[in-house]
């Protein structure tokens, strides 16, 4: 294992075209061991289209991704995710037909094969992103804010090295972005590496260690998050007049 | 990476929602359950049986197909082609080799799952779902179907008649008319399928492959390998579907093509779980308290009808268009089936 400060994921030139469209263009960087990194961009910029890249759910056109060593470039998703590697949906996509324990149950079995230690573990995670209440409520009775939480948690109970959160604070009220972005804190806190896709801008400065901005597939910025979010490039191509 | 774990605290071991108490009261369920069909044939006559033995072979079939397309969520249109390799490896074997039953049934489970793994995984390899998925397994158990009527060593279109041995024999499955043992063996590996179901939905493989269906992405993303995940129901399934073709083999003492890979054995696999309830436990037993009796009551019918349904004399297939009735009523008004929405309903009332 890499050790602490050394980069834990490496993306070389990630490219993704689909026809007579470059979603992701030569998209290059390096994500630190423990790193809390943000994505920001306009809608298209292919921000989603990266993650799904990274966690082989498509594969790159061009482009190589090297996780902790090894070059996991086209492996399928199930086993980028076994390796630590672990994503988020911005549109939640529960299993429907299982109640919110047995939702994380499915991630904790992973590496827990008996199911009552597996159970036991999944519950435990649900205290920890505080959706104790919920544990036997099916997802379709949840509201948005525990919806989010039990994407984080499923994620969260694979035990991963990097995880990857596409706007886990999309669809909260502001009341409700304060606590989660508390526990990605303290996750954070804890050893965990974040690539983090947010659209509010407070939470993404207030979280992000370094940034990056996206637009049109390609990589128009990457460093320090209050230098970037200055720099007259991206205050025109993205944030525009109101932010500025 | 797990240096989160030991720092935080724990749930409690004695927290009561770590009780998988679902668990718990299907297998006792299932207990209850084998106890009335223990005790069944005991009290009712011979007539009776011969229904419940019907019966028991639908709902077999109808726990099988239920693993495959009801928790895996990959609909079956052609399990008659599991159920006829286990008929029609039970009576071959049976008759060239005058083997056991029961070892004959256990092999045809074995060919039928392998031949369905088969199957499934180049459907799958090739993305086939839904209609698709649906529309390529009938075209294989249309294909065995045109085998078994032309291959020479399958008697072609007259079948196999199993040899009739004129004494007593548990190993060899053959019992005087009306013995209570041809309701229990079809009994016991009822229990033995609903036991399987019950386990396997709970297990890991089994969450995995209810996850899939519920969710093939968000599945794959946690770690799941869906192809894997859905080889193994496949395998469960048409196992289980086989046994029942075998059983029905022994109990008529015959198998022919019509009656092992027609299209309505296909439709007799899916009525019993859609009409109880897609995926739940016991929706295939609940539907098939229903196809069993209605089948054997039709088939009374087009034999003597009323004078003044006369023209139904001679009449085949009339079993497949009062099961479509029924599915069309089902999908109408009960999307769940009568087990699947009644729990519902009792959940939410729980739940209140």
């Amino acid at each position: 294992m890499s050790e602490r400060g050394t980069s834990l994921l490496s993306i070389e030139g990630l490219t993704k075209r689909f026809a007579g469209l470059t979603a992701v263009d030569d998209i290059g960087i390096e994500v630190a061991e423990h790193e809390f990194l943000g994505i920001v961009g306009p809608n298209g910029a292919g921000k989603t289209t990266l993650f799904s890249l990274i966690a082989g759910e498509q594969r790159p056109t061009e482009g190589r991704i090297v996780f902790d060593g090894t070059d996991i470039t086209g492996w399928p998703a199930d086993r980028v995710a076994k390796a630590g590697l672990v994503r988020t949906f911005q549109l939640m996509r529960p299993f429907e037909s299982m109640n919110v324990l047995e939702n994380v149950m499915i991630a904790t079995h992973q590496h827990t094969p008996a199911p009552h230690a597996a159970r036991h573990k999944a519950l435990d995670v649900i205290e920890r992103v505080q959706l104790g209440r919920y544990a036997t409520a099916m997802p379709a009775s949840l509201p948005t804010a525990a919806l989010k939480r039990l994407e984080l948690a499923r994620a969260l109970a694979l035990d991963p090295q990097v995880i990857l959160l596409d706007e886990v604070l999309a669809g909260l009220v502001p009341a409700e972005r304060a606590p989660m972005i508390e526990l990605l804190r303290t996750l954070h806190g804890e050893g965990l590496t974040v690539m983090f896709i947010e659209h509010i801008m407070a939470a993404v400065l207030a979280l992000s260690e370094r940034l990056l901005v996206m637009h049109e597939g390609a990589q128009l910025a990457l460093g320090d998050p209050r230098e970037v979010t200055e720099d007259p490039v991206v205050v025109e191509a993205y944030l525009g007049e109101d932010y500025a | 990476m797990k240096q989160t774990e030991t720092e935080l605290p724990r749930v409690a071991a004695d927290d009561p929602r770590l009780r998988d108490t679902d668990l718990r009261n299907s297998l006792i369920t299932l207990g209850v359950l084998a106890v009335v069909l223990a005790v069944l044939p005991l009290v009712v006559n011979e007539r009776i049986e011969s229904i419940l033995v019907l019966t028991l072979i639908f709902a077999i079939m109808g726990v099988g197909w239920n693993l495959m397309s009801g928790f895996g969520g990959l609909f079956s249109f052609g399990h008659a082609a599991f159920f006829g390799v286990g008929a029609y490896t039970n009576a071959y074997l049976v008759i060239e080799y005058e083997l056991s039953p029961w070892i004959a049934m256990i092999i045809g489970a074995v060919f039928a799952a392998a031949i369905g793994t088969f199957i499934a995984f180049l459907c799958l390899r090739y993305k086939l779902a839904g209609a698709y998925f649906a529309l390529a397994t009938f075209a294989f158990a249309q294909m065995f179907l045109l085998l078994a009527q032309n291959l020479e060593f399958l008697n072609k279109t007259d079948g196999l008649s199993l040899p009739i041995l004129g004494e007593e024999s548990f190993w060899h499955m053959q019992f005087r008319q009306g013995n209570d043992w041809y309701v229990w063996i079809p009994s016991g590996l009822l229990v033995i399928a609903l036991g399987i179901t019950i386990l396997y939905a709970r297990s890991r493989p089994g969450r995995y492959v209810q996850a899939a269906r519920d969710d093939e992405v968000a599945a794959a993303s946690l770690g799941i390998n869906v192809m894997r995940t859905r080889l193994v129901a496949v395998m469960l399934s048409c196992a289980v579907t086989a046994i029942a073709g075998a059983y029905y083999a022994q109990y008529y003492f015959f198998v022919g093509p019509e009656q092992a890979f027609g299209t309505h054995v296909s439709v007799q696999a899916i009525v019993p779980a859609v009409l109880g309830g897609i995926g739940t436990i016991w929706g295939p037993l609940v539907g098939a308290l229903i196809v069993g009796p209605l089948a054997e009551y039709i088939k009374e019918l087009l034999r003597d009808p009323p004078s003044y349904l006369e023209f139904l004399q001679g009449v085949s297939g009339l079993d497949v268009a009062v099961y479509a009735v029924l599915l069309i009523v089902i999908v109408l008004f009960m999307r769940k089936g009568i087990y699947g929405t009644l729990k519902d309903k009792i959940t939410e009332r729980k739940n209140q």
